[in-house]
This record gives structure tokens, sequence and C-alpha cells, in this order.
């Protein structure tokens, strides 16, 4: 079988996804071989680096385009943190914005051929995400001390609702992590698988091929808005936890 | 499915740790402070100049308030000096008219006496000769001459009548 064959050699839709290392290391009992995820964790960092320093070096009265687009970037990710948190947001702004940077460039990075998606990895997506939840629950802690408990109570609820409301409140508050990993995880994950299913059937289908090929080109724009969208979402979903704990209710 | 291989979290947990905190310092420590810099200097530029405009209109305005007012006395005095030659010229016509009237007056007096004392004179001749030519009449009529007296006083009677 044709199908068979193929998935055979390595071209299963989930191939993409596979971890390899290319320089193993050890550290104690611990692998921290440089794989082709790190690469691009690396890289995602550099063009980063490249695209906000290099963009500000000649910094201009009247900014040229790639000026434009860093402050833009800049003034995106600071209007966000205004309007979902305050000004008491204005400490964290380094940090949103570099989950921002990181994930969106992540994102962009895996539309390239041949590249690795990392956000498509639930560990790399839940390792953020839990590193947020922690952050912002010992933020939460350390501003409303004792009082932070309170949140999962929500004021102007009668007393009998507590018994089921505060194990409600602290079933989502948990769940908070694992809800934003998995949404960008998963998006990442079903978008790229979709592509290289719908790639397979590109040349398995030989002249109407066509028809996949359309939809892939579509399919790469939607998939291009995802990689911004998730990005936004993560970002706007820290801004709000972080909100929830600078103010609990 | 490669994300469910347990034996690569380590390495993929670790160097996300490594880049995402190498990125998180390159952005605090370089990149947000330069952007807001750039962001800042240019508000402050624009402020600058907001200022700067407004400060200009309000001197603009101040000289245009400047010149009205200097305008305004300009005015005042040129009206103030235009009513003053008026009101001396009034005055000094005013003052000829009265000298010239006394002196017309003076003249007139002057002649109407002169006037008055050749009448006299006139009259007091008119009399002599009435005089004469009443003595010389009656002289020529009586053959023999008459008393002054009675002459003048016949001569008075009949200009008195004759008055």
């Amino acid at each position: 079988m044709r199908g068979n064959k193929i998935l055979a050699e390595g071209h299963s839709p989930l191939a993409q996804f596979e971890i390899k290392t290319l320089i193993p290391l050890q550290v104690g009992d611990i692998n921290v071989s440089l794989t082709n995820s790190s690469v691009f964790m690396v890289a995602t960092v550099l063009a980063i680096s490249m695209f906000l320093v290099m963009g500000m070096r000649h910094s201009a009265l009247v900014p040229g385009r790639w000026q434009s687009m860093v402050e833009l970037s800049y003034i995106f990710i600071a209007n966000l943190i205004k309007d979902t948190v305050g000004s008491e947001g204005r400490p964290y702004f380094p940090f949103i914005f570099t989950v921002f940077m990181f994930v969106l460039f992540g994102n962009l990075f895996g539309m390239l051929p041949y590249t690795f998606t990392f956000t498509s990895h639930i560990v790399v997506t839940f390792t953020m995400a839990l590193f947020v939840f922690l952050g912002v629950t010992l933020i939460a802690i350390a501003k409303h001390k004792l009082r932070f408990f309170t949140f999962f109570m929500p004021p102007g609820v009668p007393m009998y609702m507590a018994p089921i409301l505060i194990p409600i409140e602290i079933i989502s508050y948990l769940s908070r992590p694992i809800s934003l990993s998995v949404r960008l995880f998963a998006n990442m994950l079903a978008g790229h698988t979709l592509m290289k299913v719908f790639a397979g059937f590109v040349f398995a289908l030989g002249v109407f091929g066509i028809a996949p090929w359309v939809f892939i080109v579509a399919l790469t724009g939607l998939e291009i808005v995802i990689a911004f969208l998730q990005a936004y979402v993560f970002t706007i979903l820290t801004c709000l936890y972080l909100n929830d704990a600078l103010h609990l209710h | 499915m490669p994300q469910l291989d347990i034996s690569t979290f380590s390495t993929q947990i670790v160097w996300l740790v490594i880049t995402f905190f190498a990125l998180f310092i390159i952005m605090w420590r370089v990149a947000v402070p330069r952007i807001s810099d750039s962001l800042e200097q240019r508000q402050n530029r624009m402020d600058d100049s907001l200022n700067k405009a407004a400060e200009f209109k309000k001197e603009a305005e101040a000289a245009i308030e400047a010149y009205e007012k200097s305008l305004a006395e300009a005015r005042e005095a040129a009206h103030s000096a235009i009513a003053d030659v008026n009101a001396k010229l009034l005055d000094e016509t005013a003052a000829k008219d009265a000298e010239l009237g006394t002196k017309l007056k003076a003249m007139l007096s002057e002649s109407e006496s002169s006037i008055a004392k050749a009448t006299e004179n006139a009259m007091d001749n008119v009399r002599v000769v009435a005089e004469e030519v009443a003595s010389a009449a009656a002289e020529r009529l009586l053959g023999d001459a008459v008393d002054a007296g009675v002459v003048s006083a016949a001569v008075d009677t009949a200009t008195k009548s004759r008055n």
C-alpha cells in the first residue's frame, strides 16, 4: 500500500513533531541534548533580539518601517496590559512582552518549510503556562496574603452556596495552566497535522492534487493568522490572570 | 505521538527555560528600555513643540494687543490735537472779532463826534452868515444899521421856528 509506504518512510503527519537529538548532552541523569526543538528556541530568541534591537539601532524621531513594526508590537502589548490590568501591570510589561514575542515567533517559525514548531509540544506550552500560573499565584499571595483565598468565594454569593462554589472555583483556578497550554499546543498540532495530511494528498492525487494544493495555500494563510491569534490569546489570558492576581475580583 | 515521549521532556524544559530567560533578560535590560526611550523622546519632542507653538501664539496675541492699543492711543492723541487746534482757532478768531469790533466802534464814535462837531461848526457858521445876511438885508431895507443884538435874537427865533 502506498500510504503505508509513505508512513514507513517517516512521512507520517506526526513525523514533523519528532524530537531529533542533534548533539547528545547529559547533566547528571538529566537529558539536556541539543535537539531540533532547542535549535528553534535559540533561533527564536535570536530572531526576536535582532528584530527588536536592530530595529531600534538608529532610533529616529520619525520611524522607518522596521522601527515602526518594533514600536507597534511594543505599543500593542502596552495597550493590552493597560486595558486588561491597568497601570499596576506596568512592571510586568517586559515579561508579558517576552511571552508574546516568544510564542509569536515560535509559531511563525513553524510556518516556514522544514522547520520545527516548539509550541506544538505540550511539555513546552505547559511549562510556560505553569510558570505563568505559579508566578501569578505568587504575586497574588504576596500582594493579598491570606485574603487571596477569598478569591475562591466570589462576593455577593449566599453562604449556603459555598460548599458547591468553592470547589468549582478552585478546580477552575487549577485548570488554568492546563487550558492555557492545551489551547496553544492543540492549535499548533492540529494546524500543522492538517497541512501535512493535505500536503500528502497533493502528490497522491496526481493531477487532481491541485485541489488540496489550493486548500493548503488558503490554510497557510489561516495558520499564519492562528499563529498571531494564539500568541495574542496566550498573552491576553496571562494578562487576565495577572489582573485577577492584582485585583482579586 | 512524539509529544508524549517522556524521554524528550527534560531537554525541552531545560532549553525552554534557558532560552526564555535569555530572551527575558534581553527584553528587560536592552530592548524594552530602548523602545520606551525612543517613544518617550518622541512624546517629549511633540509636547515641546506643542508648548512652543502655544507660547508663540500667546506672544503673537500679545503683540496684536499692543499694536491695537498703540493704534487706539495714537488715534486718541490725533483727536485731541485736532480738538486743541480747533479751540485755539476759535479763541483766536473770537479775540480778533472782539478787537475789530471795539476798533470799529471807536472809529464810529470818533467819526460821529467829528460829524457832530462839523455840523455844529456848520450851524455856527450858518448863524453868523444868517446874522450878517439879516443885518445886511435890514440895513438895505431900513437904510440904517441894525443893532447886532436884535439881529441875533431875530435869527434865533427864526432858526428855532425852523427847527
